[in-house]
């Protein structure tokens, strides 16, 4: 076994905290049962790496072995990555052609190899007929580096992948034309969605909105406060406005529904627009730049609790709630 | 009638109706229910309202002392004040209004200066008390005080009229309010 390749195994499992250790080894299924039982789980941590990584040796892993268990663990915490959105489309009166994941996979690979000599390709299924495909970058004179790959989530019924921000600029044009042409596809571009949740991007994506969605780092105290609606037994307490907060409850859920939202930490607009006023600003023939951005480990929840809160009239601006509709969370404001 | 006026109707015996103003209903019911804990021989009745005018047609006793809750994170809570101070009648600016502030404590989430509110409760020549209402102790205290003085607004406290407070609390403000 390659030596970098047993120091790239060696970095991968280092990286994998021992809780999960044995899960995603079972799911990687390269060391066998009997292998497993030899090792001692309880000692140091580098003890145990040391161990599996012997063990790797006696199999002779590969490197596309190693690349398995990068997604594998990739897979376990997609949230440490940030997730973009590209959208392919078919040229006009192209057939609708039966999907060949094989035929895919082995077009993919193709192309990124044909373009740039070194280059590592992986592949993982995934439900819901989507795959996994990591690259590990390279050029033509230098090997792939392992350590900052993109990966790509491609669901094969739809024509959305999502793509991992660790590319460097200058591969992602390449990047689109091997996605595009190995699914047969003519275009593709970038939509303005960003998120480290990739299981909300999918929701927001496909419209799928009853689900549980991962909420790594959620906080709950904004629900518990702002939602304020305890039911008040205290015949002594009397609310004047309670049309009113029907009103407010009833137009918050006309809006946002009663599902669970999904979860983006922000919303940037960008503002190139005259000034309005009549002051002196309004004059200028320049449009004034300006970058507003929210942020919040909730952004949908954070927006749907403002009208009940009392922090912001109902119904709120409709720039804020077509997020999950428009399918962005980027926004360009020019004057028309 | 969408002015509230502070003598359009009898008292109740043994009543006092406080009416909360503020936008955010959560911090209104916490200190509604804190000022209903306190021992008070009086009959306590807390109305919670988001703006004013209040609801017509609606049947509710007289109100003996308004607080206008502005949350000093939010231009929006003070902008509501603002609004809603045109539907009070100016009779009740005599020792039955006083406006609370919070959210001082925090102040990296100010965007409403203090000298704003110092002001406001300037022009209405009414009391301005700050507290952080989010913070039980100091809600607990601020529910007592708001009870002694809706007492006295009610006329419960045998010899203190609400316009004796008024005067009481005015002489206490440092001269540099005037030169706002």
């Amino acid at each position: 076994m390659d030596e970098t390749i047993a120091e790239f195994i060696k970095r991968t499992i280092l990286k994998i905290p021992m809780t999960e250790m044995t899960t995603i080894l079972k799911a990687w299924d390269f060391l066998s049962e009997n292998q497993l039982q030899t090792v001692n789980f309880r000692q140091r941590k580098e003890s145990v790496v040391q161990h599996l990584v012997e063990l790797c040796e006696e199999n002779n892993a590969s490197l596309n072995d190693a690349a398995l268990l990068d997604i594998i663990y990739t897979q376990l915490h997609r949230h440490r990555k940030i997730w973009d959105v590209f959208q392919m489309s078919k040229g006009p009166g192209e057939d609708v052609d039966l999907f060949d994941m094989k035929q895919f996979k082995s077009s993919f690979k193709k192309v990124l190899q044909r373009a740039l000599k070194n280059v590592t390709v992986s592949f993982r299924d995934a439900e819901e007929n989507a795959v996994w495909i990591r690259i590990a970058w390279g050029t033509q004179y230098t090997k792939p580096n392992q350590y900052r790959p993109t990966y790509v989530v491609y669901y094969s019924q739809t024509p959305y992948a999502f793509t991992s921000l660790s590319t460097l600029k200058s591969n992602i044009p390449l990047l689109g034309q091997a996605l595009t042409i190995a699914s047969k596809h003519h275009e593709i571009v970038k939509m303005d969605l960003r998120s480290r949740y990739l299981d909300s991007l999918k929701a927001i994506v496909f419209k799928q909105y009853n689900q549980n969605f991962e909420t790594h780092n959620s906080t709950t105290p904004l629900q518990e406060r702002s939602l304020g609606l305890h039911v008040n037994m205290d015949s002594r307490i009397i609310h004047e406005n309670a049309m009113e907060k029907e009103r407010v409850q009833r137009v918050t859920q006309e809006t946002f529904g009663d599902h669970p939202q999904p979860q983006l930490e922000f919303a940037q607009y960008k503002l190139e627009t005259k000034f309005r006023n009549g002051s002196i600003l309004a004059e200028r023939e320049e449009p004034l730049r300006c970058l507003i951005k929210f942020s919040s480990p909730h952004l949908l929840e954070a927006l749907k609790s403002l009208a009940p809160a009392g922090i912001a009239d109902a119904p709120l601006s409709p720039l804020l709630t077509c997020i999950p509709n428009k399918k962005m969370n980027y926004f360009k404001i020019r004057d028309k | 009638m969408s002015v509230l006026r502070p003598l359009d109707k009898l008292p109740g015996l043994n009543t006092a109706t406080i009416l909360l103003v503020g936008t955010e209903d959560a911090l209104l019911q916490q200190l509604a229910d804190s000022m209903l804990k306190e021992d008070c021989a009086s009959e306590l009745k807390v109305h919670l309202a988001r703006s004013l005018p209040l609801p017509a047609n609606v049947n509710r006793p007289r109100i003996d002392l308004i607080v206008f809750v502005v949350n000093l994170h939010s231009k929006y809570s003070l902008q509501n004040t603002e609004e809603s101070l045109h539907h009070v009648d100016t009779s009740f600016f005599l020792g039955k209004v006083c406006f609370l502030a919070t959210g001082a404590g925090q102040e990296n989430h100010c965007i409403i200066h203090r000298h704003t509110v110092v002001k406001l409760a300037h022009t209405y020549r009414s009391p301005l008390l700050f507290c952080d209402l989010e913070v039980e102790g100091f809600r607990a205290t601020m529910a007592q005080r708001l009870v002694r003085m809706l007492q006295i607004c009610a006329g419960h406290m045998p010899g203190v009229s609400a316009l004796n407070l008024l005067s009481l609390l005015r002489s206490s403000e440092s001269p540099s309010v005037e030169d706002l």
